[in-house]
């Protein structure tokens, strides 16, 4: 079943034609990469799926995002954008964990949304850190501030609390450009241990990250979508001729 | 456990499978060529198909691992051994077919004397016996194993050595049976192919755990 699918999307910042006709579709429990060059229109494209674009002025979105079928655009349809924002949960490139505790920071989104149940908390912050493998680094100290952890574990804090609120789609912008390795391979682990429950997009910079951790991988170019296949096929024998020289480093 | 190494266990669990179904192929033509069980040697040159399917997939999946993971050190050394290994057996999974297309041409059973003289089910034997070691030692990451058919396939060198005299010595006694002396020599040759294929895989194995390249040595140095 298509978890999200994009018919012919266009996305305008002003008069500059970010997206040009995505038509993309994405299964439900898969990793889903999204690969190019700079200001190629992947991080706009991963940002249409919980409405982020919308904050920037001027912006204009043509055709259809779909989410479980529905067009998470269309005003009749009675979606508000917090709930598709409990529906998507997002991580970004720097780890960006509120100045609380490594307890509320992962509270923090049920208690927003009107959970006071202290046993329900606790219960579903201890399940979303394990889920995010943090669990066992933090469970004696979870009244400390989110700060005096490291940067990895930051940002596996900020998957915990992404988690915190069950979304079924967790969007990742570069989750582990600014990890060390060992961070980073922490992080990819968990990417691939989430599949079974969520399905996951993935912009990365990183192309080797991208073939360790999705199952497809979507190549964009000056805002068209040049090729999208599955992951092995894509980094032994992509399509086009664009696609072969950016995976193999010659692009330019 | 790393998502690299699900990838590898995999490729693992491949690999013996590809060695049972050609140590199963080579019993088979063991015992086609033994008992002229030409129904059997049907078998072994239909199974070839999957034995040609099982190299492939190992091939693809072990380019998808070099492009997808860029596995390092260890990993890297045990792809490559994976691969090489593949080639191997593949051409042992030939020898078996080949074989047993001479039992498909061959009328009548091999004569006994004749099987005899040239210790050929001793060679089989040995040579089923080599590639089962080597298995076992891919298995278990076993390198001492492995080192242990290096000695094994000095029997099988023997025997073949052996062959051109002996053939002769039989031809001028039975020259009415020259065709199925052929088809010996032919086995003989290619069953001692398979030692050294056999071999080669133990090198791969060894190579793979210890990072020690064995090729082009001599025996003595190899078993050290």
């Amino acid at each position: 079943m298509n978890k999200i699918e994009t018919k012919n999307v266009h996305l305008y910042y002003g008069d500059f034609h970010a997206l040009k006709g995505i038509s993309m579709s994405i299964q439900q429990n898969t990793v889903t990469a999204l690969i190019g060059p700079s200001g190629c229109g992947k991080s706009t494209y991963l940002r249409l799926f919980n409405r982020m674009n919308d904050l920037i002025d001027n912006v204009r979105i043509e055709g259809d995002v779909l989410l479980d079928g529905k067009d998470i655009y269309k005003k009749n349809i009675g979606l508000r954008i917090d709930e598709l924002r409990k529906k998507v949960g997002m991580v970004f490139q720097k780890p960006n964990p509120f100045p609380k505790t490594i307890f509320e920071n992962v509270a923090y989104g049920l208690r927003v949304n009107g959970i006071n149940h202290r046993s329900f908390i606790e219960e579903r912050v201890e399940t979303s850190l394990r889920q995010a493998a943090l669990w066992e680094e933090v469970k004696d100290k979870l009244k400390k501030s989110a700060f005096e952890l490291s940067g990895g574990q930051q940002q596996r804090l900020c998957i915990a609390r992404a988690l915190a609120i069950e979304p079924s789609v967790l969007l990742m912008d570069e989750p582990a450009s600014a990890l060390d390795p060992i961070s980073t391979s922490k992080i990819e682990e968990l990417i691939y241990e989430l599949k079974t429950k969520y399905t996951i997009i993935i912009v990365t910079h990183n192309m080797q990250q991208a073939g360790r951790v999705s199952d497809k991988t979507a190549f964009f170019y000056l805002g068209d979508l040049i090729e999208y296949d599955d992951t092995p096929v894509i980094f032994t024998n992509p399509k086009d001729i664009r696609t072969q020289s950016y995976v193999t480093g010659r692009f330019g | 456990m790393t998502h690299l190494d699900v990838e590898l266990k995999r490729l693992k669990e491949e690999k013996i499978e590809m060695f049972d179904l050609v140590i199963s192929q080579l019993n088979k033509a063991k015992t086609a060529f033994l008992t002229m069980d030409k129904a059997l040697a049907r078998e072994v040159n239909f199974n070839e198909k999957r034995v040609n399917a099982l190299e492939l997939k190992i091939d693809k999946d072990c380019e998808n691992i070099f492009a997808l993971f860029n596995p390092v050190a260890i990993d890297l050394r045990f792809v490559l051994a994976v691969l090489k290994i593949n080639s191997n057996l593949e051409r042992i999974g030939d020898i078996a077919d080949g074989i047993s297309r001479y039992v498909a041409e061959t009328e009548e059973a091999f004569d006994t004397e004749l099987l005899q003289v040239t210790r050929l089910e001793e060679m089989w034997t040995t040579a089923i016996e080599m590639l089962t070691e080597v298995q076992k030692a891919f298995d278990a990451d076993d390198a001492k194993l492995s080192r242990g058919v290096f000695k094994k396939d000095d029997l099988l060198d023997e025997i073949n050595g052996n062959a051109n005299d002996v053939i002769e010595q039989y031809i001028k006694a039975h020259p009415d049976k020259i065709r199925q002396a052929l088809h010996i020599v032919s086995a003989i040759r290619k069953l001692e192919r398979t030692g050294d294929q056999t071999k080669n895989i133990a090198e791969e194995i060894i190579f793979f755990l210890e990072a020690k390249v064995l090729k082009h040595l001599s025996e003595k140095a190899k078993s050290e």
